[in-house]
């Protein structure tokens, strides 16, 4: 077999999380909602409806763009996309054809290949479709939210860059909190054009359409699957047809839908209901000035502190590591900004502070992320203060691990959410004896015990290992709140004397 | 125009309202429906001002909404079959500002079918007979409400003009009709035709009561983003003498030899009271009913596309697929001019002919508005014939689509530029049928358009005496 280049250019549609639809006053979130109840007589497309422009939608767009690296059109347009279907009330789609909201970028992957972003446009989402038995249902719920529909040029070449970059935008999408992200709910969803051409030609080959992918996994999988698809149709001397195509999780193969030929002719036309959108460019700095650091500079200073793998799991969670980045600011206690703090922060900063952070990431990562605690990343993160004096107590070993662990846990429970960590780690029984007139105290009860009285003598004698049994003794007498480093140096000492 | 107080009861000007509704209707068929809630209606407003109650500058007027504006109020057709027996949940914008300020809606008013036609012939109701003549048309599309005023039904009625739908009809009923400057009135409500040319506009017996309606309706509303920051009662009226342009090229034999008199007429007239007459050469604006013919059907294609049988209004019921069910119901439906539009609309927005009519239209609107920006430079106000006939017979232009628009040759321009136009009655032919000229405005001179019009009222009354 030849060897084929890929080409893969992507489209994500990317749902905005406003409060209300793009273009009228109702709820935008219908999860968990009857069908058809998130509806006003626009959404519904009654005759002489006509749309307003939601501003919380053109800056979460603004913002969006901001996360892309792209260029900010001060003036963009509406247009009208054209097709009849069940899920589109108006018969039309608002979208932005001619002149969109978003310009150039790029988006960087984790390994630093770059991906040029076209444009990027704003347009509302259609509805959605049951079918049932002989009939169909029609949910307009959905109709009418916002949506951001990016568009990458096409500087992809592999199924792992295509999932990466898939990835990377959910990232970019959710740290900049334009979106949800939630993906099961079809927050974003991707179409990908993939084509093939044999290493050294200069000409691209003939692309498929796979659409409406949601998970980073199935456009991976979806992409591999063209790839051989495509490859064995070249290698047979067939042609590869353009055509859309939709993916099967189920069997992982993707199947024809419809040709170029029988593709719907869009019409598109200016929309006359909405007037060219004018932005001054403190509109746009005023958004800028909202962002939270971006994923770029997260990953980088993230790095500096922690292995790539558990930078990577944390960057999936835009909120621990905005939490990571508030400790820190609040541990180097200065005025200045998180971004500058973090980006000019000095290796010697990173040598005092990072150790305390690195713990931190830990309970985020191996206690937090842990499959039976996942749910509690939906409550509120405990407080950086609270997070500091779990620290602060561990460096002071008045916490084991285990008994941090519990407490960090505790953190998430709304009755103890309000209290310090002193005081959850005394209510859990979990501080441990550090004070070493009380634990000479206990040492000596145990030392006169019976049961100890052939320990000491064989310790005496030389048996270092015995000790071990007497630290034992000792933990148990304390209840397992002595600190054993400690125990075990009172014992030296008395044992030797 | 006439308005209740306590010493005239809403109940009695609705009463006579319905009373000529109901008498009229049979041999003008002016309504699609009439209101006969109206008299509950203005009990309630006779007992408010029995209570010395402030019930607004529109108290009892009885008046007739044209069936394309949405109200809780009886079934929105807009006169097709497509929207039958639908009965809106929402009331437009100006209708809600008409009856906050009292006025009583006696009935709907027939029109072509979406306010596709000149003639009222297009409705699926049966066409609106001529207020002074039953065999010719009553203009169109809003020629239920010219008719409802002429025939002094009601004191005014509500229109929406997208390419002269207000103005040719009130000349051939002989009664004033204003289109606003684009976006002065909200659409918000009003089954659209085309978008970036529809306006609300009114009929009445004289120029004052326009400026009133005026007042009333017009402002900005945060439900239609086209609509223009408020401007109507502060916009300046220019007092003593005006400049009136006169347009070469609407003076030739294509144009009804009793039309072109009574321009000639209305020009000494006005030159007579101390006017100046400029006369302008506006080579542009013979691509206007070109441009018109594409830009408009291309949103008239776009607008009609929610009407799928779907969600409300009229569904075939003889359909075994999805795409059977839009084509028999919009085939059915709809009436064939709409499905002329639909379609020469939807050919226009075609991938590979966008370019050649549609851009190249939106470039023709762009030569037209900047020919009447260079006009206003030069005038004030441009007087013009409002179509180039009088009314015509019922079903004379039935089946030559062509002919029928070329009616729409000289009201169109200012459509596509957005500007305010006012049509005045200037006497009668000698047939007895009314003659109208319009007066056309730079945009926002609505009020001072309005003044001058009152202005030519006293001058065309003193010539006539």
């Amino acid at each position: 077999m030849k060897n084929y280049i890929p080409t893969i250019g992507i489209e994500c549609h990317v749902q905005l999380c406003t409060k209300t639809k793009l273009f009228s006053e109702v709820d935008n979130d219908a999860r968990g909602k009857e069908p058809n109840s998130c509806l006003s007589p626009v959404d519904y497309a009654l005759p002489g409806m006509l749309p307003r422009l939601n501003e919380e939608a053109v800056k979460l767009a603004v913002r969006a763009g901001l996360a892309l690296n792209s260029e900010i059109n001060l003036e963009s347009r509406f247009d009208r996309k054209h097709y009849f279907y069940p899920d589109l009330p108006k018969g039309y789609q608002i979208t932005q054809m001619f002149y969109p909201i978003i310009g150039a970028g790029y988006v960087e992957l984790p390994d630093g290949t770059k991906v040029r972003i076209e444009h990027a446009h704003l347009e509302e989402d259609a509805g959605k479709l049951c079918h049932d038995n002989g009939y169909s249902l029609v949910d307009l719920n959905r109709a009418g939210t916002p949506l951001v529909e990016i568009v990458s040029m096409p500087d992809i070449h592999s199924a792992v860059h295509a999932r990466d970059y898939a990835k990377e935008l959910w990232r970019l999408m959710t740290h900049a909190n334009v979106t949800y992200g939630d993906l099961y709910n079809g927050n974003m969803r991707f179409d990908v054009n993939i084509s093939i051409a044999e290493e050294g030609s200069k000409e691209l080959g003939t692309r498929a359409e796979v659409k409406n992918l949601n998970s980073f996994r199935s456009v991976e999988r979806a992409v591999e699957y063209e790839i051989k698809r495509q490859a064995k149709l070249l290698e047979k001397g067939e042609q590869v047809v353009q055509e859309t195509r939709g993916w099967n999780d189920a069997t992982g193969e993707t199947t024809a839908q419809r040709s170029k030929e029988a593709a719907a002719d869009y019409r598109y036309m200016p929309e006359p209901d909405i007037p060219p959108l004018n932005l001054t460019a403190e509109f746009v700095e005023a958004e800028r000035a909202k962002m939270s650091i971006s994923v770029a500079v997260q990953r980088s200073w993230l790095n500096r502190m922690l292995p790539v793998s558990i930078t990577e799991i944390l960057l999936d969670y835009p909120k621990l590591t905005q939490k990571l980045t508030s400790v820190y600011k609040t541990l180097a206690q200065n005025g200045d900004s998180t971004v500058d703090i973090i980006v000019t922060a000095s290796d010697e900063q990173f040598s005092k502070l990072g150790p305390q952070l690195k713990k931190i990431a830990n309970w985020f990562s191996s206690v937090l992320l842990a499959e039976e605690n996942t749910s509690l990343l939906n409550d509120e993160l405990p407080s950086d203060k609270q997070l500091i004096d779990l620290v602060s107590m561990t460096d002071k070993n008045e916490l084991s691990s285990t008994g941090a662990k519990e407490v960090f846990l505790k953190f998430f429970d709304p009755e103890m959410h309000y209290k310090d960590t002193l005081t959850i780690a005394k209510e859990l029984g979990v501080v441990q004896e550090n004070d070493l007139g009380a634990l000479e105290a206990v040492v000596d009860v145990v030392l006169a015990k019976p049961e100890t009285q052939k320990a000491q003598e064989d310790f005496k004698a030389g048996q270092e290992k015995v000790l071990g049994f007497l630290v034992g003794q000792v933990m148990k007498e304390s209840k397992g709140k002595a600190n054993p480093s400690s125990v075990q140096e009172i014992l030296r000492a008395k044992l030797q004397q | 125009m006439k308005t209740a107080s306590k010493e005239i009861s809403a109940v009695s000007l609705v009463e006579e309202a319905l009373e000529k509704a109901h008498r009229y209707q049979k041999e003008y068929q002016p309504f699609t429906w009439i209101n006969d809630h109206a008299i509950e209606q203005a009990r309630e407003i006779d007992n408010r001002i029995a209570k010395g109650e402030n019930v607004g500058r529109l108290a009892g007027v009885p008046y007739a909404l044209k069936d394309n504006f949405l109200s809780s109020q009886g079934e929105t057709t807009a006169s097709a079959h497509i929207l039958e027996s639908f009965t809106s949940p929402v009331t437009a914008t100006a209708v809600a500002k008409l009856e906050s300020e009292g006025a009583i809606m006696i009935g709907r008013t027939n029109l072509d079918a979406f306010a596709h036609g000149s003639s009222t012939e297009n409705s699926y109701y049966g066409p609106t007979k001529n207020s002074k003549d039953t065999e010719c048309v009553a203009g169109g599309s809003s020629g239920g409400s010219a008719v409802a005023v002429a025939l002094d039904i009601v004191e005014f009625a509500t229109g929406t003009d997208t390419g002269g739908s207000i103005r040719q009809p009130a000349s051939f009923n002989g009664v004033f009709g204003l289109k606003p400057t684009y976006g002065a009135i909200s659409r918000y409500g009003v089954v659209a035709m085309a978008s970036s040319t529809d306006c609300v506009g009114f009929f009445t017996k004289t120029a004052a009561d326009l400026n009133l309606l005026m007042e009333v309706c017009s402002g900005q509303d945060a439900k239609d983003l086209t609509t223009l920051p408020d401007y109507y009662a502060t916009s300046p009226v220019k007092s003593g003498s005006k400049k009136i342009g006169i347009i070469k090229d609407f003076d030739n034999d294509a144009i009804d030899s009793e039309i072109r008199t009574a321009m000639k007429t209305e020009i000494i007239a006005l030159e007579k009271a101390g006017h100046e007459i400029v006369l302008l050469d506006m080579p542009a604006l013979k691509y206007a009913l070109a441009a018109y013919y594409i830009i408009v059907p291309a949103e008239v294609a776009s607008n009609l596309s929610r009407h799928d049988g779907i969600r409300y209004g009229f569904r075939s019921n003889s359909s075994s697929s999805l795409g059977e069910l839009y084509q028999n119901t919009r085939n059915e439906g709809f009436m064939p001019e709409n499905k002329r539009r639909i379609m020469i609309g939807n050919f226009v927005l075609s991938s590979g002919f966008y370019d050649a009519y549609y851009l190249k239209a939106a470039k023709a609107r762009t030569l037209i508005i900047e020919e009447y920006q260079k006009a206003f430079s030069m005038c004030d106000f441009i007087l013009a014939p409002v179509s180039p006939n009088p009314a015509f017979k019922l079903g004379e232009k039935v089946n030559d689509p062509v002919s029928m628009y070329l009616e729409d040759v000289m009201s169109v321009p200012l459509n596509l530029a957005g500007l305010p136009g006012l049509a005045i009655p200037v006497g009668k032919n000698a047939q007895g049928l009314d003659l109208g000229l319009q007066l056309v405005g730079p945009r926002r001179s609505d009020r001072a358009l309005i003044g001058f019009a009152e202005e030519l009222e006293t001058i065309n009354q003193q010539e006539k005496a």
